[in-house]
């Protein structure tokens, strides 16, 4: 399709070949649905990691939607991610309760530590930073959550040593591999 | 004898698992046949990890379990049947202070049985409410006793909820939707989800009740993708429930067909606002429509819909079992029952309550929550998040009703209650709030689109000390105009914390106006590093670390900041290892 604000668009994308056939159990799954465009999304990335361009084409073509409105979907909800991740994905929490409790400093010691801003991966692929709404342990504030585990009771200098700490952890794993 | 380990997401995060691990190894070693029970969460987060020690002369507490204490509480506990007193927090004879002013109705089985076991909940009256309903009540009954309990929905509105049922149950036609809220989207608030992750069957029970009442067959979870051990347990729950025939067709043989499905949302804030949740179900993007129709007459797909939040069903079965008139002895003329918070901040015993309305806010946060954290001085509390607002210290004896709380500027809301204390910098909670009702706006509305963004602006250059008051005067005119121009919830009440802390105070932001000051020293760039010429030793280090070199002196002579230079990086204070660097 020939249209010049398609291809700017396609630029917000980092799309690396990707096994389209991964996607025909889920356009199976919700084929003939009605409401389950969400769903749909949700599931694709969980086999991709994000939301490929060419899977939300594949997806406007079998669901008979606008690749507009699918698009539209993708950038409206937080949970989306058009870019690849890291291995390891930090989520900050962005709660009142980490707020008052000195979340902004835990959250420049790790963009120091990484040398990126939240939204961003490392060079290395091996972290992406994310900002999230409320993760719910507000007990424990200040909290990160690092691939589904929580960290708690943070400050600047223990978020530095769990990052420390997981990077120790990849490089002797390198070594042993080599 | 049998131990119960609470594994709420707070009792995970404490590391929770590793300490039931820890019990079950030992349990093997010894080949002991000792039952260990996980449950949900039981509300004192703050003492998580937490070990239960249920023995012939009672329950006994421990908290923040670690390994050794594990295997102290084995050998003398458990082997020998010695209660260790010192790490001991509760017993059943004589209950923690946080526990002892509670009412738990929502949270009757949070953290005292398995979420994960059907057969739990039943023993503990679970689903009688439903059997009660389906073979002796007519759905007007039903709707009738909600009517007598005077429950309201405690998703913060506070709607009459049997005004809702009956409207939806009047709506003409045959298809007809129930959906429960738990797009918990509050940061500071995590009531939904410690009910989901401690007892998904009181909701799902509570469901099938309201279905019943209104006439739908099939009914949501719309439940935060944030959540996966709530989605995880509320999925098991629906399984188990539909092996006991309580969901799915004919359940008990009564004739009535009720569907429960699970859908995830994918992180909007305002998806909460019913009619954009409505939207998000369809699949759409979750922007809110106009009212009337309101979901009753006219939801998903067109339909008939009601829509209440997870504490609101979870009363139901409670209300059906007991009697609308044994609940509504609870709480206040017009607000009845309990309410659950979530104490959190910088409160001494931060977690899940539950209390009767009408308590005061002193005694939730002093008797209840234990004051403030290192014994400071109490400023405010936020209540109902971004839509709500900061209720400060002479309010403290203002009870916990609806309409109390309104009169305050803040709103009940969900349930979130954070506590301030003098470090908190009322400006910048201001400013937070705003930045995150400016970035979940949805955009359909101009005011709340671009109105809240001018006004975070505003707030912006408040705190770097840019501000003046004239500002104040816009940025007060800015709200009233964000509230009347918004069509939903969000952008209605996307002012509330800036309008409530420019009530209780003004000071502070004419301080950080007039005097370029923060009080409470958290806005960075208000702040005045200095050096302390008597602490100082000369040891270079700040200098050296210091990015901009603002920092000058000879070896063991006072070393000075440069103001014009200095970035307020906080450097300095971090490598001075005589504590001389102070701000101001």
């Amino acid at each position: 399709m020939g249209c010049s604000c398609e291809e700017k668009l396609s630029l917000n994308f980092d799309d690396k070949k990707v096994d389209l056939s991964l996607m025909e159990p889920i356009l199976k799954k919700y084929e003939g649905q009605s409401a389950s465009l969400i769903s749909i999304l949700q599931e694709t990335q969980e086999v991709y990691g994000y939301l490929p361009l060419s899977a939300l084409n594949l997806i406007a073509e079998r669901t008979g939607s606008k690749r507009a409105k699918i698009y539209g979907i993708a950038t409206f909800y937080a949970q989306f991610r058009l870019n690849p991740t890291g291995k390891y994905i930090i989520l900050q929490c962005q709660g009142t309760a980490c707020h008052v409790n000195g979340s902004k400093e835990v959250s420049r010691a790790i963009c120091e530590e990484l040398n990126i801003k939240p939204g961003e991966t490392t060079e290395d692929g091996l972290f992406t930073l994310e900002d999230v709404a409320c993760l719910g342990c507000c007990s424990l504030a200040p909290v990160i959550m690092i691939n589904g585990e929580a960290y708690g009771n943070l400050t600047p200098d223990s978020a530095r040593k769990i990052i420390r700490d997981i990077y120790e952890k990849e490089r002797r794993k390198n070594s042993d591999e080599n | 004898m049998k131990i119960r380990i609470g594994l709420g997401s707070c009792g995970i995060a404490a590391g929770g698992r590793k300490i039931k691990n820890r019990f079950e190894e030992l349990f093997r070693e010894n080949n002991l046949d000792i039952e260990i029970i996980t449950t949900g969460c039981i509300g004192m987060c703050y003492l998580e990890p937490i070990v239960d020690v249920i023995d012939d002369t009672g329950t006994y507490t421990y908290a923040n379990v670690n390994q050794s204490m594990a295997e102290k509480i084995f050998n003398e506990h458990i082997l020998k049947g010695l209660p260790i007193e010192k790490y001991i927090v509760s017993t059943d004879k004589n209950p923690h202070p946080q526990l002892k002013k509670q009412v738990r109705i929502v949270l009757r089985n949070c953290g005292i049985i398995n979420p994960e076991n059907i057969q739990d909940y039943i023993e503990s009256g679970g689903y009688s409410a439903l059997k009660k309903v389906l073979n002796e009540m007519s759905p007007q009954d039903v709707i009738e006793e909600i009517k007598i309990s005077g429950l309201r929905g405690r998703g913060g509105a506070g709607f009459p909820t049997w005004f809702k049922w009956n409207a939806a149950r009047a709506s003409k036609g045959d298809e007809k939707y129930i959906v429960c809220n738990a797009d918990e989207g509050d940061p500071g608030a995590f009531m939904d989800r410690s009910v989901i992750e401690g007892d998904p069957h009181s909701l799902i029970e509570g469901m099938i009740i309201a279905a019943y009442a209104i006439g739908a067959h099939t009914g949501f979870v719309y439940v935060r993708a944030e959540y996966p051990l709530a989605i995880e347990r509320l999925n098991i729950a629906i399984e188990q429930a539909k092996e006991k025939n309580l969901l799915g067709k004919n359940i008990l043989n009564s004739g009535f067909d009720f569907e429960l499905k699970i859908k995830m949302g994918a992180g909007a804030f305002v998806c909460g606002e019913e009619t954009a949740l409505i939207a998000s179900l369809e699949g759409e993007r979750g922007m809110p429509r106009l009212k009337p129709p309101f979901p009753a007459q006219s939801g998903f797909f067109g339909k008939p819909t009601n829509i209440n939040n997870v504490e609101t069903y979870a009363n139901v079965p409670w209300i059906i079992k007991n009697g609308g008139r044994e609940f509504a002895k609870y709480g206040t003329e017009k607000s009845k029952g309990t309410k659950v918070f979530a104490l959190a901040g910088k409160i001494k015993r931060g977690g899940l309550i539950e209390v009767p309305m009408g308590m005061t806010l002193r005694e939730v946060i002093y008797d209840i929550g234990g004051g403030i954290k290192e014994d400071k001085e109490f400023k405010a509390v936020q209540m109902g998040g971004p839509s709500g607002g900061c209720i400060p210290k002479e309010l403290l004896d203002t009870p916990v009703d609806y309409e109390s709380i309104n009169s305050t500027g803040a709103i009940m809301g969900s349930g979130g209650m954070i506590v301030m204390d003098e470090t908190t910098c009322m400006v910048d909670i201001a400013r937070f709030f705003l930045d995150f009702t400016c970035k979940e706006s949805c955009g359909k509305c101009i005011y709340c689109r671009i109105g809240t963004q001018r006004m975070l602006e505003i707030l912006n250059n408040i705190s770097e000390g840019k501000g003046t008051v004239e500002d104040l005067e816009i940025l007060e005119e800015l709200c009233y105009s964000v509230k009347d121009g918004s069509l939903c919830g969000l952008g209605q009440t996307a002012p509330n914390p800036v309008l409530t802390t420019l009530k209780y105070f003004k000071d502070e932001y004419l301080s950080h106006i007039n005097y370029k000051k923060c009080p409470a020293k958290q806005c960075r760039a208000l702040l005045l590093y200095k050096i302390d010429a008597k602490k100082c030793v000369g040891c270079t280090m700040c200098a050296k670390n210091c990015p901009t070199g603002a920092i000058s002196g000879e070896r063991k002579m006072v070393h000075t900041i440069d103001e014009n230079k200095c970035i307020k990086c906080g450097n300095c204070i971090k490598t001075c290892k005589f504590n001389a660097i102070y701000t101001e």
